[in-house]
């Protein structure tokens, strides 16, 4: 396959970027999409540019590092992460925009590379369970009814990758927070500090600058984990009790 | 068997035998109490105290990540690095199946004697005894804990936790959260981390990458970094170091470890003086899915499972290699495995089934698209299975792997065998520490899969989370008291002469990196190496074949720091300096590696040995020479790679508690 690809090019956090254009040739259908932008980035260096900066870890869709705007989708046409999305949904000849993550509260690094920090700031403010080690009870001492641990652990599938955010016109987190907040609610370990956790994760949230919900469904759609919408009621559910007393 | 060959590598100069080396923390007394006594024994620190010791940790995975978590919670100053953008994505995510733990939930028969049994024996007797009943002891305590934290494992329908049978084992110990238990163990030492920060007991530093350890007066008392965002190399002084830092798997190039996955922390440690232990100890998994073409950048894993309805199968003719699987006659397909151990057949240990596709291969009888000379893959047939339950009870069992395998191929397992290949995924070596889990440096401690205490030369299923996680929560929080109480230790400055010494080799060995301007990509050395160590130092080896790999590792090596090509600067985010500087560390240790391989003049484990093995080209262990661990000291080097020959110290097995036996499966 041949392709033109335009990819933002940014030199750092306080530069302004640009979208360049880039050529390749014989890309095998086969290749992932990051192993086309490593041919690229071969190229690149052959030719005595700089490679392109992007993120990836595991290359096999959990850890969550990568994630690119691709002509205009979060994780690109597929229903997947980045690096599990392969050349051969694409079409010979295509031309293929590549942006890094849009939003304020996650500020380009340098080209395609965000600064995801926010993520932490918000688990930070709450999203765990006070345990400390050595203090914890026998495994089988609470029950979890399977429905609930079911719902629990689809929730916890979140990857925190921020595509949720990217895809949201209002660049909100409310789906990974959902996610969380859902995640925990549903057992009966995270129901002590349960009022509590989700307000101190809404503040958190709004200080860093992600936008309100309002209800698009956008989030969902580019989940590549699909954790459905209906987190963010259950999480507007327990902020409403939390702040009613 | 013969001593001239036996000492191959002393008599090509390769490395020199020193004195001994042993553990000197284990109390004596029999194998149950040692643990207690132990945590007995060991010095206390005053909460009062705690606050004034400073803890620095090298990597958030489950060992650094749940140590990191505990320390804090229990009041030391800790510090925690990862290269990662979050500590939530370090490569314990990717794991798949689940974690053992001697709960004995379904009343099988399991106990912690069972456990620390099955280990040993799974590790072909190469572990420390010692350790592996610690970790069997410790393991219910891990899942009481994660429950608590909130980790949603799989449950029955009365609410009570489920169980299955995993790794070949006869009792269902395996705890699970679907295919994710990595990521979901992970995400909760992540939260218990997190918790810690928001407390301000620990102090993050993500993209940042640990490249020295500063060792002042014989003692570990800091690290060099980069931050990888500015560019910057930073100091940090503490009272002790701990490295949690994972494997080297990517030596290989192409393996199941993530794209960052490197040896840099632990190989800079073993430079200063950390004794790295049994290096050659790789897990090379069968059931991979394989390479595509030469762009390849990693290797999926796909559960083992398959293998229990999937039949294993090459064409029996070459000619057939390249046509529609479909179209081969049974009668001229090779169900190799079911043709040479009718008992097992498809079900032999992963060395095996890895070792027999790899010769079917070599023997030109491989398939899917030619990777250089040779077709590198084998059928997995589910034909039968789909005929005999149904294509619905083979997509309940096995429908996300078959999705996966969709995805990545392109090929619809339904309809045609899915190829499969074996690929590393997890090493068993790494830097040799006591039962306190303490390297050779004082205040130097090493924990889950970056040391190389408990797997042995093989490595059961659902037990790396075990480790990662024993280590982290229960035995380091122990051990590294006895330490610390010692402490605080005198104050450094960043102008201590050692200090500087340390920051002032990292920053000209930055500065080399990005001035030598060669001709040669990183990746393209290091996918060179790879193939190197694939080939002779992979699943099988002889000592022809290593010696070729070490003289071509030292001339790639020597290669690499005239002719790398390292574009952009120092001081901003540069990923080909950072792959340049692991690829570096990687040239080094491969060759350590093969030296290792050399001298282990035996098939133990996963490692076949050409020169040892029985009558019927089966693994042959050498108990009366080789039962000892290989811990080796750096033996001095320059900053070009130029490394002078290793010294070995043997450390002798001793098992007390457990018979040693011969493994078989024919």
């Amino acid at each position: 396959m041949n392709l033109t690809l335009k990819i933002w090019r940014q030199a750092g956090p306080r530069h302004t970027g640009e979208l360049m254009t880039y050529k390749v040739s014989d890309i095998s259908p086969d290749m992932s999409f990051l192993e086309m932008l490593d041919v690229l980035n071969e190229q690149l260096n052959a030719k005595g540019e700089e490679p392109i900066a992007f993120d990836s870890d595991c290359r096999e869709g959990i850890c969550g590092m990568c994630g690119l705007m691709i002509s205009g989708e979060a994780h690109g046409p597929e229903k997947t992460t980045t690096c599990q999305l392969h050349m051969r949904s694409f079409r010979d000849g295509e031309v293929i925009t590549i942006e890094p993550w849009r939003a304020n509260a996650f500020p380009v690094i340098k080209d395609l590379v965000v600064d995801r920090g926010a993520f932490d700031r918000i688990i930070q403010a709450g999203g765990y369970v006070s345990v400390n080690t050595g203090a914890a009870p026998d495994a089988h001492a609470t029950p979890v009814p399977k429905p609930a641990a079911d719902r629990a652990f689809m929730a916890a599938e979140c990857i925190g990758c921020g595509a949720c955010v990217a895809a949201c016109p209002n660049a909100s987190a409310m789906l990974f927070m959902g996610a969380k907040v859902t995640h925990l609610s549903e057992l009966p370990q995270g129901q002590p500090e349960r009022m509590a956790r989700v307000v101190s994760m809404v503040d958190q949230h709004d200080e860093e600058g992600f936008g309100g919900c309002t209800n698009v469904g956008a989030c969902s759609q580019a989940c590549p984990k699909g954790i459905p919408q209906d987190v963010i009621s259950t999480l507007n559910k327990d902020l409403r009790a939390a702040l009613r007393g | 068997m013969t001593e001239t060959t036996v000492n191959a590598g002393i008599a090509h100069g390769l490395y020199r035998e020193g004195e001994p080396v042993a553990d000197s923390k284990a109390p004596a007394g029999p194998i149950a109490g040692k643990w207690r006594q132990r945590q007995f024994e060991a010095s206390l620190v005053n909460p009062a105290n705690r606050r004034k010791l400073d803890v620095i940790i090298v990597g958030t995975g489950l060992a650094g990540g749940s140590a990191a978590a505990t320390l804090g919670e229990a009041g030391y100053n800790v510090k925690v690095f990862c290269f990662q953008d979050s500590p939530r994505r370090a490569h314990s995510i990717a794991a798949q199946g689940g974690i053992n733990a001697a709960k004995n939930y379904k009343e099988d028969g399991d106990s912690v004697f069972r456990l620390f049994y099955d280990t040993v024996k799974g590790g072909d007797y190469r572990s420390r005894e010692t350790n592996v009943y610690r970790l069997a002891e410790v393991s219910a305590n891990i899942i009481d804990q994660c429950v608590a934290q909130g980790v949603p494992f799989a449950r029955e329908y009365g609410g009570l936790l489920d169980n299955r049978s995993f790794g070949g084992v006869q009792v269902s110990r395996t705890f699970y959260a679907r295919g994710q238990t990595g990521q979901q163990l992970l995400i909760g030492a992540y939260q218990a981390l997190e918790r810690q920060v928001a407390a301000g007991t620990v102090e993050q530093f993500t993209r940042h990458e640990m490249l020295e350890v500063v060792v002042v007066d014989g003692r570990a008392r800091g690290i060099i970094v980069r931050d990888l965002v500015t560019g910057e190399i930073e100091t940090h002084l503490a009272d002790a170091v701990v490295l949690g830092s994972g494997g080297y798997g990517n030596v290989f190039f192409l393996s199941t470890n993530a794209m960052g996955s490197n040896v840099t922390a632990t190989w800079r440690a073993h430079r200063k003086g950390a004794y790295m232990a049994n290096p050659c100890y790789t897990q090379i998994h069968p059931t991979c899915i394989p390479v595509s073409g030469e762009h390849q950048s990693k290797l999926t894993l796909m559960s083992e499972s398959l293998r229990n309805d999937g039949r294993i199968w090459v064409p029996k003719n070459r000619e057939d290699c390249d046509k529609d699987p479909r179209d081969i006659a049974e009668e001229d397909r090779d169900y190799y495995l079911e043709r040479i151990y009718p008992s097992f057949g498809n079900l032999v240990p992963r060395d095996i089934a890895s070792r027999q596709a790899k010769n079917v291969c070599d023997e030109g009888r491989g398939v899917g698209p030619m990777v250089g000379d040779f077709r590198r893959g084998v059928y997995l047939d589910f034909a039968d299975a789909i005929q005999r339950l149904g294509r619905d009870a083979v997509e309940s069992k096995y429908g996300n792997l078959f999705d996966m395998y969709a995805r990545i191929t392109g090929e619809n397992p339904y309809e045609t065998p899915m190829r499969i290949y074996p690929a590393v995924h997890y090493v068993m070596g790494g830097l040799w520490v006591d039962y306190d889990l303490q390297s050779t440096i004082p205040g130097l401690f090493v924990i889950g899969e970056a040391n190389f205490s408990d797997h042995g030369a093989n490595r059961l299923g659902a037990s790396a989370l075990m480790q990662g996680l024993a280590d982290g929560y229960f035995v380091l929080p122990n051990t590294i008291r006895d330490y610390l109480a010692k402490g605080p230790f005198d104050k450094l400055t960043q102008e201590h002469p050692q200090v500087v010494e340390a920051r002032t080799s990292v920053e000209q060995r930055t500065k080399r990196l990005l001035e030598i301007r060669g001709e040669r990509s990183v990746d393209s050395f290091h996918r060179e190496l790879g193939n190197i160590m694939w080939e002779y130092c992979g699943m099988e080896r002889s000592e022809e074949g290593l010696l070729k790999a070490i003289d071509l590792i030292r001339g790639l090596r020597e290669e690499f720091w005239r002719n790398v090509r390292v574009l952009g600067s120092g001081d901003t985010l540069n990923q080909s300096l950072e792959k340049a500087g692991r690829v570096a560390d990687f040239l080094e240790l491969g060759e350590l590696m093969c030296i290792d391989a050399l001298h282990r003049r035996e098939s133990c484990g996963g490692h076949f040995r050409a020169e040892s093995q029985t009558e019927d080209g089966e693994a042959l262990r050498h108990d009366d020479e080789f039962l000892y661990v290989a811990a080796w000291e750096f033996g001095g080097g320059d900053a070009l790679g130029e490394m002078q020959q290793p010294v070995l110290h043997k450390e002798d097995l001793v098992y007390e508690a457990i018979e040693l036996k011969q493994r078989s499966y024919k």
